[in-house]
C-alpha cells in the first residue's frame, strides 16, 4: 500500500481536478474532458507499449488514429446501394489486382536470386500494375462519386453496431503496423521517428484524397451511436422520473407548477447529455481497465522481462537467443492496433469521422508529451501523462486568460498589448505543454510515475 | 515551332517553381544536416525555428515600411534579413543555454535531445502564435515579375508565356551565395574544418584541441543563418503562415535524408530532388503532349501521373523508398 501511495495520490488529485471543473463550470465540460482523458489514455497505454517496453519511437501515432476512425466509418455506416452497383465491380477488381500485385511481387522475391534484373522485374510489375489499377478503377470512382454527392458520394459502410468497429480499428491499425514495420524496424532510433511521421502524413493524404472510401474532407457525420440520442431520451417516462428523484430538491423550492415544469424541462435537457456522456464514460473506461489488466500482466510476465531485456541491451538479448526483430515488430503491432482502437472509440464520440482535423501535432506530439510526462514503461504514469496533459491542454485557455488579466490587471481594457494577449489566449496551451515538457525532461526524466520493476 | 512552345510550358510550370522551391528545401535541409552532424540529434522544431526567423523579419520589414525605408524594386524583407539573423541568433544561444546544452554536456542519447527539440518545438510555435498570430501574412513588396507572360509571348512570338517572378530569382541567387559560401567556409577556413573533424569523431577532435564551445555557437549561427533567410524567402515566394512552416519540416526532412544526413552537400541536392519529383509526378502533362503529338492523337485525360493532393506524398514515398535501399542516403551521410 505505501508503494502505491504516490499512484494513490496522483489518481486522486486528477479525478479532484475533473471533480473541480464539474462543479465550478459545468458537469457537462467535466465528463466531456474525462472522456477525452479515457481516450488520451488508450492512445498513451499504445505508445507506452512501444516507447517505454520495448524503446521503439512511433511518431506516426496520428495514421493509426485516424485509421481507426476508418473503421468506424466502414463498420457503422449503412452501405451505399446505388454507389455499390454504379462502382462496385470496378474497385473489387482493383482490390484483386492489388493482391495479385502483391503475390506476384512475393513470388518473384522468393523464386529468384538477389539480382538486378529480379530490381526491375519488381519495379515494371509495380509500375503496370498501378497502371492497370487506375485505369480499372477511375471510371468506377467517378460513378461513385457522382452518387449523390452532397450525401454519400462513397461506398458506405457494412452498416453494423460501432462497437465492433473498435476491434477492425484495431486490426486496420496493426495491419499498417505490421507493413511500417517490416519496412522500416530495421532503422535507427530518430530515422524510425522521420519515416513513421512521415507515413503516417501519406495515410492521412490519402484518406483526406480518396472520396470514393471515406468521403475525404467532405466529412462523415451522424454516424451510429453506442448509447442513446438525447432527443430519445429526453421523452422517456423512466428519465424524466430520474431527473426529477435527482433533482427534487431543487424543484421543491419553485412553488409555481408551470415555472417548475419549464425548470424540470431545463433539467432534463442538461441530464440527457450528462447521461450520455456517462454511457461513453461507462464504455469507455472498460475499454482502458481491460487493457491496463492486460499490459500490466505482460509487463510482469517472462515476455515483459525479455522486451525490457531488449530495450535496454539489443545485443546482449540476442546473443541470449531471443529474435530481436521479431519482437520489435510484435510490440510494434501490438501497440499500434491499441492506438487504432483510440482512434475508434474517437470517432464514436464524436459522431463524425473529419479527416482534416487529423494533424501531427495534436495526435502525434501531443500523445508523447502524455508519455514522456506521465512516465513511460509504466502504465500507470502513462494513463496520468494522458489524463494531466489533456485536462491542460483543454483548460489551458481558460487559465491563460486568467495569467494575461493578473498580469495586465493595471492597463486598460483597450490597450492594444492587452487585447492582442486576449486574443492569443489560445495559443498558450502550446506554451504550456512545450515548457512542461522541458521541465519534466529536465527534471524528472522518468515522468511524474516513473517506471519501477518489481522482482516478484 | 511547337517543340519550343512545350520547352516553354515545362520550364514555366515545372522547372522554374521546382529550382526556387528546391532551394527552399535545400536551405532548410542543410540546416537539419548540420544541427544532426555536429550538435547529434533530429531537430523537430526545425519549421517553426525558420517561422521565427520569419517572424522577426516581418516585423523588422513592417518597421522599416512605416518610417518610408525601401530598396526600390527589391522587396524590403531583404534589408530585413541581418537583423533578423542577429534576432535568430540570440534566440538560439539562449535555446542552446537552458534546453540543450544540459543533455549535451551529460552526452544523452539522440533520442531524448530529439524529445527535447519537440518541447522547443512547442514553445516556438507558442511565441511565433502569440507574437504574430496564426494567420496567413504576406510581406512581399516591390517589382513582382522580372518577366511577365504576356511580354515574353509578345518578345518571342510563341503561344506559351514564360512568367517569372522575382522571388524566383532572388530566391535562386541567394541560394547559390549562401551555399557556395558555407561550403567555402566548411571546406576552407580552419573554423570550417574544425567543425568537420568535430562532426566526424568528436573525441579525437577534442584531442587536437578543438574547443566544442565555440564549434557549437557557431553551428547555431550557421544554424541561425540559414533559418531565417530560408524562412523569408519561402514567406517571400509563398506566403508566411506558422502552420504551413510547420508542416515544410517534413519535406526538409526528406531531402535531408535523401541527400544523407550529415552530408549538407547531400542535403543541397536533396532539396532539389524532392522538389522537382513532388512537381513533375503531380503536374498535368496534357498541354505538353498537345504540343508534340500530332492532332489526332491528342490525349483525352490530363495525364497527371498523381493528384496534386498527393504532393506531399510524394516525397515521402522518395524517402521510404531510400531507407530501404540505401538507408545512408544518395550520398554517404554522417560526414561533414
Amino acid at each position: 500500500m505505501r508503494k502505491n501511495l504516490n499512484v494513490i495520490a496522483a489518481y486522486s488529485i486528477m479525478m479532484g481536478l475533473i471533480v473541480l471543473v464539474g462543479i465550478f463550470q459545468s458537469w457537462n465540460i467535466a465528463l466531456s474532458i474525462f472522456n477525452l482523458c479515457l481516450i488520451s489514455a488508450v492512445m498513451t497505454m499504445g505508445a507506452n507499449i512501444q516507447w517505454g517496453y520495448a524503446g521503439l519511437i512511433n511518431f506516426g501515432i496520428m495514421g493509426f488514429t485516424a485509421l481507426g476512425g476508418l473503421a468506424a466509418v466502414l463498420i457503422s455506416v449503412n452501405p451505399v446501394q446505388e454507389a455499390w452497383s454504379a462502382g462496385g465491380t470496378n474497385i473489387l477488381l482493383s482490390l484483386f489486382l492489388i493482391i495479385g500485385i502483391v503475390l506476384a511481387v512475393r513470388f518473384v522475391l522468393k523464386k529468384y536470386q538477389k539480382s538486378k534484373i529480379r530490381n526491375y522485374v519488381i519495379g515494371a510489375i509495380i509500375i503496370s500494375g498501378i497502371i492497370i489499377i487506375r485505369f480499372v478503377s477511375e471510371p468506377g470512382i467517378e460513378a461513385i462519386e457522382e452518387v449523390n454527392p452532397a450525401r454519400t458520394g462513397f461506398l458506405g459502410g457494412l452498416g453494423l453496431p460501432i462497437i465492433f468497429s473498435w476491434i477492425v480499428g484495431a486490426f486496420f491499425a496493426g495491419g499498417l503496423a505490421f507493413v511500417i514495420g517490416k519496412v522500416a524496424l530495421g532503422l535507427r532510433a530518430d530515422y524510425l521517428a522521420i519515416a513513421t511521421l512521415l507515413i503516417s502524413e501519406i495515410v492521412i493524404a490519402i484518406i483526406k484524397h480518396e472520396d470514393w472510401l471515406t468521403r475525404g474532407v467532405k466529412n462523415v457525420i451522424g454516424l451510429k451511436r453506442p448509447a442513446p440520442y438525447e432527443v430519445n431520451l429526453q421523452e422517456t417516462e423512466w428519465f424524466i422520473n430520474l431527473v426529477e428523484k435527482f433533482n427534487s430538491g431543487k424543484l421543491a423550492l419553485i412553488s409555481d407548477l408551470s415555472e417548475r415544469q419549464a425548470a424540470l424541462n431545463q433539467f432534463v435537457i442538461e441530464g440527457s447529455s450528462v447521461f450520455v456522456k456517462l454511457c461513453y464514460s461507462g464504455l469507455f473506461l472498460v475499454v482502458v481497465i481491460i487493457l491496463l489488466i492486460l499490459t500490466q500482466k505482460a509487463l510482469y510476465s517472462p515476455w515483459g522481462r525479455m522486451m525490457r531485456a531488449i530495450r535496454d541491451n539489443e545485443e546482449a538479448a540476442n546473443a541470449m537467443g531471443k529474435n530481436v526483430v521479431k519482437q520489435h515488430l510484435l510490440i510494434f503491432v501490438l501497440g499500434s492496433a491499441i492506438v487504432g482502437i483510440a482512434g475508434a472509440m474517437l470517432v464514436t464520440q464524436d459522431g463524425l469521422f473529419t479527416p482534416g482535423s487529423y494533424r501531427p501535432l495534436r495526435y502525434t506530439f501531443l500523445i508523447w508529451v502524455m508519455v514522456i510526462v506521465g512516465g513511460s514503461g509504466n502504465n500507470f504514469g502513462a494513463i496520468l501523462g494522458g489524463f494531466v496533459v489533456w485536462f491542460l491542454w483543454i483548460e489551458a485557455a481558460p487559465i491563460g486568460l486568467y495569467l494575461v488579466n493578473l498580469t495586465t490587471a493595471g492597463l486598460e481594457d483597450t490597450h492594444f498589448l492587452k487585447v492582442h494577449l486576449i486574443e492569443s489566449v489560445p495559443y498558450f496551451r502550446f506554451l504550456m505543454m512545450g515548457i512542461g515538457l522541458l521541465l519534466i525532461m529536465r527534471y524528472r526524466p522518468k515522468g511524474i510515475l516513473p517506471e519501477k520493476i518489481e522482482i516478484k | 515551332m511547337d517543340f519550343l512552345n512545350a520547352l516553354i510550358l515545362l520550364l514555366n510550370y515545372i522547372f522554374v517553381p521546382a529550382l526556387a522551391y528546391g532551394s527552399q528545401l535545400a536551405i532548410g535541409a542543410i540546416f537539419v544536416t548540420l544541427i544532426y552532424g555536429i550538435l547529434r540529434f533530429a531537430n523537430f522544431a526545425t519549421g517553426d525555428m525558420m517561422s521565427f526567423g520569419t517572424m522577426v523579419a516581418i516585423l523588422f520589414t513592417w518597421y522599416f515600411q512605416s518610417i518610408g525605408l525601401s530598396l526600390g524594386f527589391l522587396p524590403t524583407a531583404l534589408l530585413a534579413i541581418p537583423f533578423a539573423i542577429l534576432f535568430m541568433g540570440l534566440y538560439m544561444l539562449v535555446i542552446d543555454k537552458f534546453v540543450f546544452k544540459y543533455y549535451r554536456l551529460n552526452k544523452s542519447p539522440p533520442v531524448q535531445l530529439a524529445m527535447v527539440s519537440i518541447g522547443v518545438m512547442f514553445v516556438t510555435q507558442a511565441v511565433v502564435r502569440i507574437i504574430i498570430g496564426p494567420s496567413d501574412r504576406r510581406f512581399f513588396d516591390g517589382e513582382k515579375f522580372l518577366i511577365r507572360a504576356n511580354d515574353f509571348k509578345e518578345m518571342t512570338g510563341l503561344n506559351e508565356g514564360l512568367a517569372i517572378k522575382s522571388t524566383q530569382v532572388i530566391t535562386i541567387i541567394v541560394t547559390i551565395i549562401l551555399v557556395s559560401t558555407l561550403f567555402w567556409f566548411l571546406n576552407k577556413t580552419k573554423t570550417g574544418k574544425s567543425m568537420r573533424a568535430y562532426s566526424d569523431n568528436e573525441d579525437l577532435a577534442l584531442l587536437s584541441g578543438i574547443d566544442p564551445k565555440k564549434i557549437v555557437m557557431i553551428t547555431w549561427m550557421i544554424a541561425a543563418i540559414l533559418a531565417t533567410i530560408g524562412g523569408v524567402l519561402y514567406g517571400l515566394d509563398k506566403s508566411f503562415k506558422p502552420f504551413t512552416y510547420f508542416n515544410n519540416m517534413l519535406p526538409i526532412f526528406a531531402a535531408a535524408i535523401v541527400g544523407g544526413i550529415g552530408n549538407p552537400f547531400g542535403a543541397f541536392l536533396g532539396g532539389y530532388v524532392i522538389a522537382f519529383s513532388e512537381i513533375l509526378l503531380t503536374y498535368a502533362y496534357k498541354k505538353f503532349f498537345m504540343y508534340l503529338l500530332p492532332e489526332n492523337m491528342e490525349p483525352n485525360g490530363l495525364i497527371q501521373l498523381l493528384s496534386t493532393d498527393y504532393k506531399f506524398a510524394v516525397s515521402f514515398s522518395i524517402l521510404v523508398i531510400v531507407l530501404l535501399y540505401r538507408p545512408s542516403g544518395i550520398f554517404k551521410g554522417k560526414i561533414l
